[in-house]
Parts: C-alpha cells; sequence; structure tokens
C-alpha cells in the first residue's frame, strides 16, 4: 500500500502509518530497528530497495531522508509504503527549504520505540557522521567510503580521523568473506606469518581496511600490490611452512593455494549492498575490530606522512 | 599457537570446518536428497564449509562420479533454501566422490577407503571423515563393522565421526543394542544423533527466551503454571512410508524423541553452561524425575486415522493405505500425561500428543497458567476469560504467543482474551537456516550440545516402553476421523483433569 503526503509534519506521517496499520490487519508489526537512509533524490530508490531488501532479514521502519534545495519555503512530503512483499514499513520523506537544515526534527518523532536507531549514508557520507544532527540520532552509524562518486581515498582517510564508536563502513563489510577464509586457511599452520601482501585495484577501500587489519593482528610488513581488479585479486600471507595464497581474479571464485595442500577453489563472491547491509544490521554494539583497524590505519598513514617506513 | 587472524570479539568471522569430507550411506533415499544435500550446499553458500570439502555418496547404484553429481545438482536446484551459485557449485563439485556397492561388499568398503586416502591428497581434507548413516537402522551393524574392518572407523591425527539417525531403537533393549554396536566401534563423543527438532531455531529460543529473561524464569513453576501441553499435529497421513511407520506408531515415532526432548528443553533447571556435558546433565535429570501416571487406561489416549475428509480433500483411513495391513493397530495418535517429580514442577501435567491426519500441520508447547487467584470482578464480567498461555510455535508459523485478558471496548466491563503474537520470521530472518545446516556443521566442528546421548535415549525409551506395553495388551487404537483433532478418548483423558485440549 502507497500513501502520498504533500506538505505534511512527522505527527501526520505517524498517525498515517497508523491508519495503514491498522487497515492491513495487523497493528503489532515486530519491527526490530529503525533504518535511517540518508540519499539524495538520484540514488534514493536503489538505495530504498536494499533497505528493504535488507528488511526481509530485520523487519525494520526504513526512513529515506532526502533533503532537496536550501532555499525557499520550508517543506515535508512524504511516501508511505507498507506491505509490497517485505516486512515493515518504508517512508520517504523530501524536505525543502529551512528544513532542510532541521531533517532530525522531522525523524525523531517517528523513530521506533524503545529499539535500535541505525543510519546508512549510501554515497556521500558527513565529515563526522556521530556529529551529524541525524547520525547523532543513531547508535549505529554506516557510511560506504566506496560508493562515494569522487575521492574514495581521501573519505576513507576521513572516516578513520574521525572515528567514533558505533561507526562502520561498508567497505569493512565487503571484507567479511576475505578475513573468514585468511582465519581458516591460517587455522591449518601453527606457525607465525613473517610477511603479508595485498592485490587490488589501485584505489580500494577494502584493501586499505585489510592491510589496517592484517598489521594490526600480525605485525608484519606489509606489501601493497596493485591490479586492474575488481576489487582485491590476490591476499598472500608468508609463513615459515611456505606461502598462503588466496588469489581472485575475477570477483566470484578465487583459489586456495597453501604449503604441502592442493590447490582448490573456493566461492567468495562480491555481494550486494543489500546483503551487505543485512550483515551490518546483524549486531547493533561497537564492532571493536573494526576500530583497531582504522585506529591502525591512521597510525600507519601519520608514519607515511611523516616520511618514515612503517 | 593461537591463530593470530582471530579474535573471540570479530563477531563477524563464521565459524568454518576445518578440512573435513562427509560420507553418506543411503544416498539414493528420501532424506539425502531433500535435507542432506541441499543442506551441504546451502552451508558451502553461506561461506561455512572449507575449501576442499569432499561430499561421498556411497550405495548400491551403478554411478561414476558425475552420475553422482548429477543427482545431487538435482538435488540441489529442487530444495536448496538459498539460490543457486554457480561458483559454489564448482567449490563443492570438485570433491563429488561415489562409492558403488553393497554393505557386506568387502570391496567396497575397499574402495571407500581408497577414495578417502585419495581425498586426503587431491582435496585436502586432513583424515577427518563424517559417516552419516541415512539407512534403516537395521543396516548400522553391517555399516560400522566395515568401517572398523576397513580401518575407516579411526585415524591417527584427524578424526572419524559418526552421524545416526531416529528411530534410536524401537525400546530400551533395543535402543541399547544398537548402540552396543556403534559405540564399540566410535567412543561415545564421536557419535551424532541427530534429533532434527534441536537444530531448529525456535527449540535453540526456548533456552534463549527463559534463561535471558527476566520476565518468565519466575513463574515457571507449579506456583503459576497449571499445565503444560506439546503438541505435534501433522496434516498428512503416512505417505510413502508404510514399512517404516507400521512398526513404530505416533508414539515411537516423534514422542520419544522430538517430544520428549522438547518437554526437557521447556522443564529443565537453568544449567551452569551451554556446553554440551551441561545441557545434557539438565535435560537428564528432567527425564530421570518423569513419573507416569498410575492408571494408565485413564491418562493416555491412542487412536488410528479413519476415512474422512482432510483439508477439502477425501482421504483413506490408515487401513486402507498401501502396504498396511487391513487389521493393524499402530497408532497413528498418541497422547500421553506426565508428572516430573521436582520442587519445580510438583503437580504440574505435561500432556504430550503427536498424530497424523489431524486439523492441521503444527508443532508448539503451550504453558498455561494458573487463574488469577481472586477476581475483583463479578462472574459474567470475566465469563470469557480463559487462562492465560504462553505458546511457543515451533514450526510451521515459528514464534511466541501470549495470551491474557483484555477488556472488550464498550460501556460495560468485560473481560476476554487476546492474544499478542511475536513472530520469529517477522521480526528476525526471513528464511532461518533448515535444522540440518545446523546440526551438519556442528558435526563437522565436532560441537556436541544439540545431540541427544544415549543416556538421554534410554532414558526416553523407559519413560515410554510401560505405555506401548500397555497399549499392546489392549486392542485396538481407537478410530478418530481424518481431519480431526483425535479421538473422543483423548479429549475424555484431559476432561478427566478438568482441562481441555487447546486448539493450536
Amino acid at each position: 500500500m502507497s500513501t502520498e503526503l504533500t506538505d505534511t509534519n512527522s505527527a501526520a506521517i505517524a498517525a498515517e502509518l497508523l491508519t495503514a496499520r491498522r487497515k492491513a490487519g495487523s497493528p503489532a508489526m515486530g519491527m526490530v530497528l529503525t533504518l535511517i537512509v540518508d540519499t539524495d533524490e538520484e540514488g534514493s530508490e536503489e538505495a530504498l530497495g536494499a533497505a528493504r531488501a535488507a528488511s526481509t532479514e530485520h523487519p525494520a521502519r526504513v526512513l529515506g531522508v532526502i533533503r532537496g534545495r536550501a532555499t525557499g519555503t520550508s517543506r515535508v512530503d512524504a511516501e508511505i509504503n507498507i506491505g509490497h512483499h517485505a516486512p515493515g514499513e518504508s517512508i520517504l520523506i523530501r524536505l525543502t527549504g529551512e528544513v532542510t537544515r532541521h531533517a532530525e526534527s522531522v525523524v525523531l518523532p517517528l523513530l521506533l520505540p524503545d529499539s535500535p536507531v541505525v543510519i546508512w549514508w549510501p554515497r556521500r557520507a558527513p565529515d563526522d557522521p556521530a556529529a551529524d544532527p541525524l547520525g547523532a540520532l543513531a547508535q549505529r552509524r554506516i557510511t560506504d567510503c566506496a560508493s562515494v562518486p569522487r575521492g574514495r581515498q581521501a573519505a576513507l582517510e576521513q572516516q578513520c580521523a574521525v572515528f567514533s564508536k558505533g561507526n562502520t563502513d561498508l567497505a569493512w563489510t565487503r571484507l567479511t568473506g576475505w578475513r573468514a577464509l585468511l582465519a581458516a586457511s591460517l587455522d591449518e599452520y601453527d606457525t607465525k606469518v613473517t610477511a603479508a601482501e595485498i592485490t587490488a585495484e589501485r584505489v580500494s577501500p577494502s584493501a586499505e581496511l585489510l592491510r589496517g587489519w592484517l598489521t594490526d593482528r600480525l605485525r608484519v610488513p606489509m606489501q601493497r600490490k596493485v591490479s586492474r581488479g575488481p576489487g582485491i585479486t590476490s591476499v598472500q600471507l608468508g609463513t615459515r611452512a611456505g606461502d598462503i595464497t588466496i588469489a581472485r581474479p575475477d570477483g566470484r571464485l578465487a583459489m586456495l593455494s597453501s604449503p604441502e595442500q592442493p590447490d582448490r577453489p573456493v566461492a567468495l563472491k562480491r555481494r550486494p549492498v543489500a546483503e551487505l547491509l543485512a550483515e551490518e544490521l546483524r549486531r547493533l554494539d561497537n564492532d571493536d575490530i573494526y576500530e583497531d583497524t582504522v585506529q591502525r590505519l591512521c597510525k600507519l598513514d601519520a608514519l607515511v606522512a611523516k616520511g618514515q617506513r612503517p | 599457537m593461537n591463530n593470530p587472524l582471530r579474535d573471540p570479539q570479530d563477531r563477524r568471522l563464521p565459524r568454518i570446518a576445518g578440512p573435513c569430507g562427509l560420507v553418506i550411506f543411503g544416498v539414493t533415499g528420501d532424506l539425502a536428497r531433500k535435507k542432506l544435500m541441499p543442506a551441504v550446499y546451502d552451508l558451502a553458500n553461506r561461506g561455512l564449509l572449507p575449501p576442499g570439502f569432499a561430499l561421498v555418496g556411497f550405495a548400491r547404484r551403478d554411478w561414476a562420479n558425475q552420475d553422482f553429481a548429477k543427482i545431487v545438482h538435482d538435488a540441489v536446484a529442487e530444495h536448496a533454501r538459498t539460490p543457486f551459485r554457480e561458483e559454489v557449485w564448482r567449490q563443492l563439485s570438485e570433491g563429488f566422490r561415489f562409492v558403488p556397492g553393497d554393505f557386506a561388499d568387502d570391496v567396497a568398503f575397499d574402495r571407500l577407503r581408497q577414495t578417502i586416502e585419495d581425498l586426503d591428497k587431491e582435496r585436502g581434507t586432513g583424515g577427518n571423515h563424517a559417516f552419516y548413516l541415512s539407512i534403516p537402522p537395521r543396516f548400522f551393524p553391517d555399516v560400522v563393522g566395515q568401517l572398523k574392518e576397513h580401518s575407516l572407523a579411526a585415524h591417527d591425527d584427524s578424526w572419524r565421526r559418526v552421524v545416526v539417525e531416529k528411530p534410536f531403537g524401537s525400546d530400551l533393549q533395543t535402543a541399547r543394542e544398537l548402540n552396543t554396536v556403534v559405540s564399540e566401534v566410535f567412543p561415545a563423543e564421536s557419535v551424532f544423533r541427530i534429533d532434527h527438532y534441536l537444530g531448529k531455531e525456535t527449540v535453540q529460543n526456548i533456552l534463549a527466551m527463559r534463561f535471558a529473561n527476566a520476565l518468565f524464569e519466575p513463574i515457571w513453576n507449579t506456583h503459576y503454571v497449571d499445565h503444560v501441553q506439546i503438541t505435534m499435529a501433522e496434516d498428512i497421513g503416512i505417505g510413502g512410508r508404510a514399512g517404516y511407520y507400521d512398526a513404530i506408531g505416533a508414539a515411537r515415532d516423534v514422542i520419544q524423541n522430538h517430544l520428549l526432548q522438547l518437554m526437557a528443553l521447556i522443564a529443565m533447571e537453568e544449567p551452569i553452561s551451554f556446553d554440551a556435558r551441561s545441557l545434557r546433565i539438565e535435560k537428564q535429570k528432567v527425564l530421570e524425575g518423569v513419573r507416569l501416571p498410575r492408571r494408565l487406561d485413564l491418562h493416555t489416549a491412542r487412536g488410528q486415522y479413519a476415512e474422512g475428509w482432510s483439508g477439502g480433500v477425501k482421504v483413506p483411513g490408515y487401513t486402507a493405505e498401501e502396504d498396511i495391513p487391513a487389521d493393524s493397530r499402530t497408532e497413528t495418535f498418541a497422547a500421553i500425561k506426565l508428572e516430573i517429580g521436582s520442587a519445580r514442577w510438583a503437580g504440574v501435567p505435561f500432556y504430550l500428543r503427536a498424530g497424523k491426519r489431524l486439523g492441521r500441520r503444527v508443532t508448539e508447547v503451550a504453558v498455561v497458567f494458573k487463574r488469577a487467584p481472586h477476581l475483583p470482578f463479578n462472574e459474567t464480567v470475566t465469563e470469557a476469560l480463559g487462562e492465560n498461555a504462553l505458546v511457543i510455535r515451533v514450526q510451521p508459523d515459528e514464534g511466541v504467543t501470549v495470551r491474557f485478558g483484555s477488556k472488550v471496548p464498550g460501556t460495560a466491563m468485560e473481560i476476554r482474551d487476546v492474544s499478542m503474537d511475536f513472530a520469529y520470521g517477522g521480526s528476525f530472518v526471513e528464511s532461518s537456516p533448515e535444522a540440518y545446516e545446523r546440526l551438519i556443521l556442528d558435526v563437522l566442528l565436532g560441537d556436541p550440545p544439540l545431540f541427544p546421548q544415549h543416556e538421554e535415549v534410554e532414558l526416553s525409551w523407559q519413560i515410554l516402553d510401560p505405555i506401548i506395553e500397555h497399549w499392546a495388551k489392549k486392542g485396538s487404537p481407537e478410530p478418530y476421523p481424518s481431519g480431526t483433532w483425535g479421538p473422543a478418548s483423548a479429549d475424555a483423558m484431559l476432561a478427566r483433569d478438568g482441562r481441555a485440549w487447546r486448539r493450536p
């Protein structure tokens, strides 16, 4: 069911949500969280689609917020979707005029009571997500350095520099498969890792985070090589027993080579955003390992800036 | 040395099984095709199987490896929960092997050993293999003996495990015999008995609900609980399982395992921790404390479905089913009353019932509470008020329902029951992992909490054996029309206690 409200306010939107749920015959909906999607007009359809897909695993009230031009009369328009083959609710709110600078006042009354709030910036994120008025409403703030239109490396450096508990980035989520496989392959060897090497596209926030994670965990020199992608194409861990290599040239199927073992293919597919988002929503407390990783990365880069070898 | 890439804080990293393989005996069976193969694929798709994982099929078929791969492919395409992905299939399919042969055939088991040794070299399975006996129990001695004979049951520096499916015997004696056969070859910690109910998310949620909340545990005792009803109803008949079912009946088929396990989880004390040993100790205490009613004739009931209409379809009675003798006395419905001798449960009856061709397919546990000791309303106001109940729906619509009284809107005071519903699917996953995924992964990880040990199996038979012996002396079960909620004697059994079955 879809309803449009023009020149409206939060109370009217909340009332409409209640009416729609009553009409659907089920006033209790078992939603577990509120997901705010701070997006632009152009990317809104795709972003809300992904949020709704993630909603099938974690039924959520999805609040899409689009801030239009900041001049002219203040105005709030809303588009409410309930049902549509997905659990939960989806509300797209368009703001124009002065209210664009007070989006949090529109969102606050629409948060589900006594349940977690997550915010996601599908493309460009604020310079400091935790200090952003909308970001401050959420306990979990998801950025995506790999999807900013320009300056992905700079975006990552910025997010690392302003890290605050509860922040996370989809470039990190994209690494879970790699990290799981690396950890599992190292389970087999009772030996110290002496070196590591990452090969990836020239600019790849995920590769940078992987570099931070591996350095933090292994404390060994790290080589970074450039390939044509897609994404990360190979990771090699040097151990006393020999090299463990995971090579994924096509972004789908990887080959695992390890000492004294046959080469084995492993599915290691690049996942769509909806799946990444669903993984993010699975745990809503601070990701300590991500925190260690970004802090390590900041230190490494500070050393590079000073002209020292890390 | 610890793996530096692992950290208990790093909860994104899944538990991936170490290098290993799975050998399925009876790979042509329904269970293998509909549950095991799809579960293996779904695990691989979720990235939980080790690279190089091997799946070996063993059956009396003249198949090559490719034929087996085709069978797995079809089974996966039809029954897997997650979408089919080519790269996952490539990772898996290189590890498929098929060994043709009979369970008595020494050559075939030699070939199986050779296959496994080759896999260790070609796929790096490291000598770790689990043997899944998806075959009737009468073949267990053969297969287990052959595994020992051909040195497949143990291997230096690696593990060998055996997985068996219910029925774990058909009474206490056969259960013990079966256990002797298996335990002669495999040590207790290498034997995994699959009760797939225990792999279900909702069943595991019973523990979460009871022990992670302050809300329920204080009232979880004889002071507040009036009685507990555990129901496992199926709307289908016996289908193609005549040979199996007619020798077993409803009580042995599901009460002995699923329902008594559910009861143990509902009734047990808080375990010290959630490891296998602590859980087993608590479940065992419940089963050991079970008291049978003195008058089995008054407090048990059994029935057999007769011809009738089930959900708009005319269906035959049990004795008219194919391959069922016309004078069969096998029960297709069983209901029993049990009590548990503990301070917590003294005087609280547990009613267990299971049956086929009942009203609808549902498995649930209903904890029914006592009425409020004093109602400050006159009787007409609360006429329509029942007892409070907490219902854990295990399948198909997983969730929890709480029933309580509420004022009917309007001018006069009138109180009526309302239900508050939590749908598991609504609040968490759209499609939660299949029980078999969880259980196969646990076997490969060597994680035993969800598998009943043979002590529990024996205790369950000790509870059930006297009831079945009593029934055996009592002639035929009472017929009930298909598509209804069982025989009249089941209703009478509760009416005697001043209670009634819920309509689930």
